[in-house]
């Protein structure tokens, strides 16, 4: 019977942790909603959150009958199908909620979704069958152009919309596939010093001794001469176009980022979310002020308390045993992502596997992180708990691939 | 990998929640919870016979609760017009929420009920907005207590920063002027405090009852000596169209009767904030209604003064009461290379004191000022406290002092000259550089007729005792002290200038003076004393009418007609309206006591 379970569910311990937490998520959505200045729009989400993880539940059935071959070959055209999303997302896009400045949504009439959340599984679809071709990992940072350049179309599209924290995502997708494909760690941290050359920028002095750090690791690593002068160039390229890219941000981005660093700026302000989210997860305690009971959030201190803070209204709720638990679920569900990625034998299911955890991972992260101020503001939200039908669809489609990969391996 | 990010992020929650967490607790209380104060009910304050003189009655106030200042413009905006607030007084109340940003915003204090009502209605588009009810000060008086009793109305910034109001917040409504601000700390209470809590946008959601509420502590009661009947009674007679004060103090004891100053105001009018273009009127009328003259309008004496070179030269033991002076009056003296006149051209020959008194001959002052010198007259009239304050429990600046050279430098002080020969005659009889209060010499009226030592003037039962410095000491033996009132009797005797206001049933001793005024017609006083007939004097005063030309004839008859009421009230005699000899023969009434010479 388990055995046969099995045979469909792919890794049961997975499943019941996702479908726990989202059944759980749906109740949080509705305690977001209960609140003492009644907001018609909240109070009856939790309904729509339900219903969703029905769709999505069914959603997960079928695509728990797709054979991973079929995902290989439909790698391609979801692919293409995402870059045309994500391209019509910059023409008809709307914004919602923490991002309302931005153009990350479409409109469907009854639903709105997220094109990045659809086009990041495309992505590592796409990402999987290339490098699951890979007989054995580059040599030079050129033999990485064909994963840079699928992951950087989609990541360039979603930060035109501009959504800085879906971007981060994408980045974060292309670690993990990268990491899983076997790429070579000095390859890696010459790919991604560009980014670290960034932000070092703001600090001549740092950016200094990093430069010359990047040297003497270059030196160490025996890089092949075009190699080292394309990443110093990349780097001192980037501490370049630091500044210019800064004034391009939208003065909403460039709050929160400041805000990130110094929440009490502009306390009534962009400094609000962050904090009146840590008011409320502090004054939480170790115990919480008990389901549907907290009163930042009832008071409507809290902002986006069903979508990108209901990490908030959890901490308000249930205090440091609720976000342990909850963090501890997420871990639970990260390690057995893994543990179903080390034990398949093909590279590309390896691979998209690895890319769901990464996708996850970043989500966790960007989300829970910015609760606590550990992260900047970012309107992502986090998956199974967070208010959102595309998401959780999106979130149930990518478990469902795992869960068939984890299937057919047939080791549980 | 998962550890390592998952615990940086389980490391955040546990600073956020354990370590930090009652920070937070704190923080999302600050969040939600507005304490608003409860003001605490202001004590009564009642006159010498229990009679309400401040009283509180309920009152509507509506206040803003702490919010970003573009909200609480925003509020009041739409507030303007049920409240009638003009772009002036919402500028000035943004002004005040600048100052105490973390306060609740009182906007105005006495709301009409329809006002309330129209508020309640629409109270969903007043976001942070409440009215409760708090008491309300009023005072049944009115206009005849306005000076004295003062108002109150919210703190103002400057006060609030001043040591004496450690402990009062924005908002609180205190003792301004008068007895409410001499008393504030005993009539004020303390006020307790409630919470409520809000929602993100400031609006009140409810009363919070976990957190305790701190109950209002309701201010003391305060007694006052004042008689409140005598004070409406003096407001009455005084002349409406007349500016003057008048102050009563009972002998022995310093306690103050009655304090009057016109022409008044409506001291209800100012409770709460005061209304701008009454305001302006009242500070632009000329005849400065605000100006507490009873305590703070300076005037010369006059020949009032002449029963203070009395008491001086007594003391010093310097003339004998029944000898007459050396120099006759023929209608004035030589002295030195000047001739100083009497106001009485035709003279009054030779005088003792009581007569001196009785026709308040110049020539035979001046020869007393003579004898007593220059240098002691400026010691001994600073002693009996003319170049002070009486002391009188009122706040220090509602109370001037006497202007009174202290020594013979105030004349290079203050004209840039050395004092000539003749200036202490010319103090001797009132004149010269010397200004006194109604409330000052009421006091000394009051010192002349008990003993000639009284403490210093007490409005309110219970105030703070004297230090053993206040007070009036004229250290003159009482056969002296006799000849001065007998002196006071003749004024008002048969004969006397002051004949006609005498009264029926008491004796009224005093004495006239005109000051002469460089801006119009003379100054009128009368200070006096009054008792029953053979017996003690019971009430002393002082009446300064302004360009009343005579005291005989405007001042006098107030102070009689004051004293009469008083002592019929007292002795449980009819009051009536028909008191002065005048008046008596005015209506034709018989007048038995009356003797004509």
């Amino acid at each position: 019977m388990i055995g046969r379970l099995r045979g469909l569910l792919g890794d049961p311990v997975l499943a019941a942790l996702v479908v726990g937490l989202s059944i759980f998520g749906v109740a949080m959505v509705y305690s977001a909603g209960q609140l003492d200045v009644p907001d018609p729009g909240v109070a009856g989400a939790w309904r729509m959150q339900l219903l969703w993880l029905g769709v999505s539940l069914g959603c997960l059935l079928v695509v728990l009958h797709i054979p991973t071959r079929w995902l290989e070959w439909a790698a391609v055209p979801a692919y293409t199908i995402g870059i045309v999303l994500l391209a019509a997302t910059l023409v008809i896009g709307t914004g919602l909620g923490t991002a309302r400045g931005t153009k990350s949504w479409i409109d469907l009439g009854p639903v709105m979704f997220q094109p990045a959340q659809f086009a990041n599984l495309a992505t590592i679809l796409m990402l999987a069958r290339v490098l699951g071709r890979w007989r054995e990992p580059p040599r030079s940072i050129w033999g990485l152009w064909a994963p840079v350049a699928i992951v950087a179309l989609p990541m360039g599209l979603v930060m035109l919309q501009p959504d800085l924290g879906t971007a981060m995502v994408f980045s974060a997708l292309l670690v993990a596939a990268l990491y899983w494909a076997g790429t070579p760690i000095g390859l890696m941290v010459m790919l991604l010093s560009p980014v670290l050359g960034l932000f070092l920028s703001f600090h001549s002095l740092l950016f200094s001794i990093y430069i010359i750090a990047l040297l003497l690791f270059l030196r160490v690593y025996r890089a092949y001469l075009w190699e080292g002068v394309a990443v110093v160039g990349a780097n001192l390229a980037a501490g370049a176009i630091a500044l210019p890219l800064w004034n391009s941000l939208e003065p909403y981005q460039q709050a929160r980022l400041m805000v990130f660093l110094d929440p009490g700026m502009d306390p009534r302000g962009a400094g609000w979310h962050l904090i009146q989210s840590r008011v409320a997860i502090g004054s939480g305690g170790l115990f919480g002020k008990g389901f549907t009971l907290g009163t930042q959030k009832r008071l409507a201190f809290l902002p986006e308390q069903h979508t990108d803070f209901i990490f908030s209204v959890i901490g308000e709720e249930f205090g440091f045993v609720g976000t342990v638990g909850v963090l501890l679920v997420f871990g639970l569900i990260l390690w057995r992502l893994t543990r179903i990625a080390e034990r398949v034998a093909d590279p590309f299911a390896g691979i998209v596997v690895f890319g769901i955890f990464g996708v996850w991972f970043a989500h966790v992260i960007v989300n829970v992180g910015m609760t606590v101020g550990l992260m900047p503001i970012t309107g992502i939200p986090l998956p199974f708990l967070s208010y959102g039908g595309s998401f959780l669809l999106a979130s149930f489609l990518a478990l469902g691939m795992a869960q068939r990969i984890a299937a057919e391996q047939g080791k549980y | 990998m998962i550890l390592a990010g998952l615990g940086v992020l389980a490391y955040g929650f546990f600073q956020t929640q354990i370590l930090r967490s009652d920070t937070y607790v704190l923080q999302s209380e600050a969040n939600r919870l507005r304490p608003i104060p409860i003001p605490a009910p202001r004590g009564t304050i009642f006159d010498r016979n229990g009679r309400i003189v401040a009283e509180n009655i309920p009152g509507y106030a509506l206040s803003i609760l702490p919010a970003p200042r573009d909200t609480i413009r925003n509020t009041l905006e739409r507030l303007a017009p049920i409240l009638g607030l003009t772009e002036a007084r919402i500028e000035q109340l943004m002004q005040k929420q600048r100052s105490q940003p973390g306060q609740p915003l009182l906007v105005a204090s006495d709301l009409t009920f329809e006002q309330v009502s129209a508020l309640e209605e629409r109270h969903f588009m007043f976001p942070g907005v409440y009215i409760d009810t708090r008491p309300k000060r009023h005072y049944p008086a009115g206009e005849a207590i306005a000076h004295l009793i003062g108002y109150v109305a919210e703190i103002s910034e400057a006060e609030l920063a001043r040591p004496e109001f450690q402990g009062y917040s924005m908002g609180q409504l205190i003792g301004k002027a008068g007895l409410e601000r001499q008393y504030e700390r005993r009539l004020g209470g303390r006020p307790g405090v409630r919470y409520v809590e809000v929602d993100a946008l400031g609006r009140i959601v409810g009363e919070y009852v976990p957190r305790t509420k701190v109950p209002a502590v309701p201010g003391e009661d305060l007694r006052l000596y004042l008689d409140l009947d005598l004070q409406e009674w003096i407001a009455k007679i005084f002349p409406d169209d007349m500016r003057g004060a008048m102050v009563a103090i009972e002998p022995g004891t310093g306690h103050v009767l009655a304090m009057y100053s016109s022409p008044g105001f409506d001291p209800n009018a100012f409770v709460g904030g005061v209304d701008a273009a009454y305001w302006r009127r009242l500070n632009a009328d000329e005849a400065a209604p605000l100006l507490h003259r009873a305590a703070a309008g300076r005037y010369p004496p006059g020949s009032t003064f002449k029963l203070a070179t009395a008491a001086i030269a007594l003391e010093l033991k310097l003339i004998d009461p029944s000898a007459v002076m050396p120099i006759p009056c023929r209608g004035g003296m030589q002295y030195g290379n000047r001739y100083v006149h009497c106001w009485e051209r035709k003279g009054h020959g030779f005088l003792n004191l009581a007569d001196a008194i009785a026709n308040s001959c110049n020539v035979y002052f001046y020869q007393v000022g003579v004898k007593i010198g220059l240098d002691r007259f400026l010691k001994e009239a600073s002693r009996l406290g003319f170049t002070r304050k009486t002391g009188v429990d009122l706040p220090p600046e509602l109370e001037v002092s006497g202007i009174f050279p202290d020594e013979p430098g105030f004349w290079r002080r203050r004209f840039g000259y050395d004092p000539q020969t003749t200036e202490v005659l010319y103090l001797a009889i009132g004149q010269g550089p010397n200004d006194q209060t109604p409330l000052k010499m009421a006091h000394f009226a009051a010192a002349l007729a008990g003993d000639g030592r009284l403490p210093p003037p007490r409005i309110a039962m219970d105030s703070a005792p004297p230090g053993p410095e206040e007070g009036i000491n004229l250290s003159i033996s009482p056969e002296n002290l006799a000849h001065i009132r007998e002196g006071m009797r003749r004024v008002v005797a048969p004969g006397g200038t002051a004949h006609l206001s005498s009264l029926e049933h008491w004796e009224l001793l005093g004495k006239t003076g005109t000051s002469q005024n460089s801006h119009g017609k003379d100054h009128a006083w009368f200070i006096g004393i009054a008792g029953p007939k053979g017996g003690k004097p019971e009430i002393a005063l002082s009446a300064i009418v302004e360009f009343g030309e005579s005291g005989s004839r405007t001042a006098a008859p107030l102070v009689a007609k004051a004293a009469d009421y008083y002592l019929r009230r007292k002795y449980g005699m009819p009051v009536d309206s028909v008191q002065t000899l005048r008046e008596h023969l005015l209506v034709g009434r018989p007048a038995p006591w009356a003797v004509w010479e």
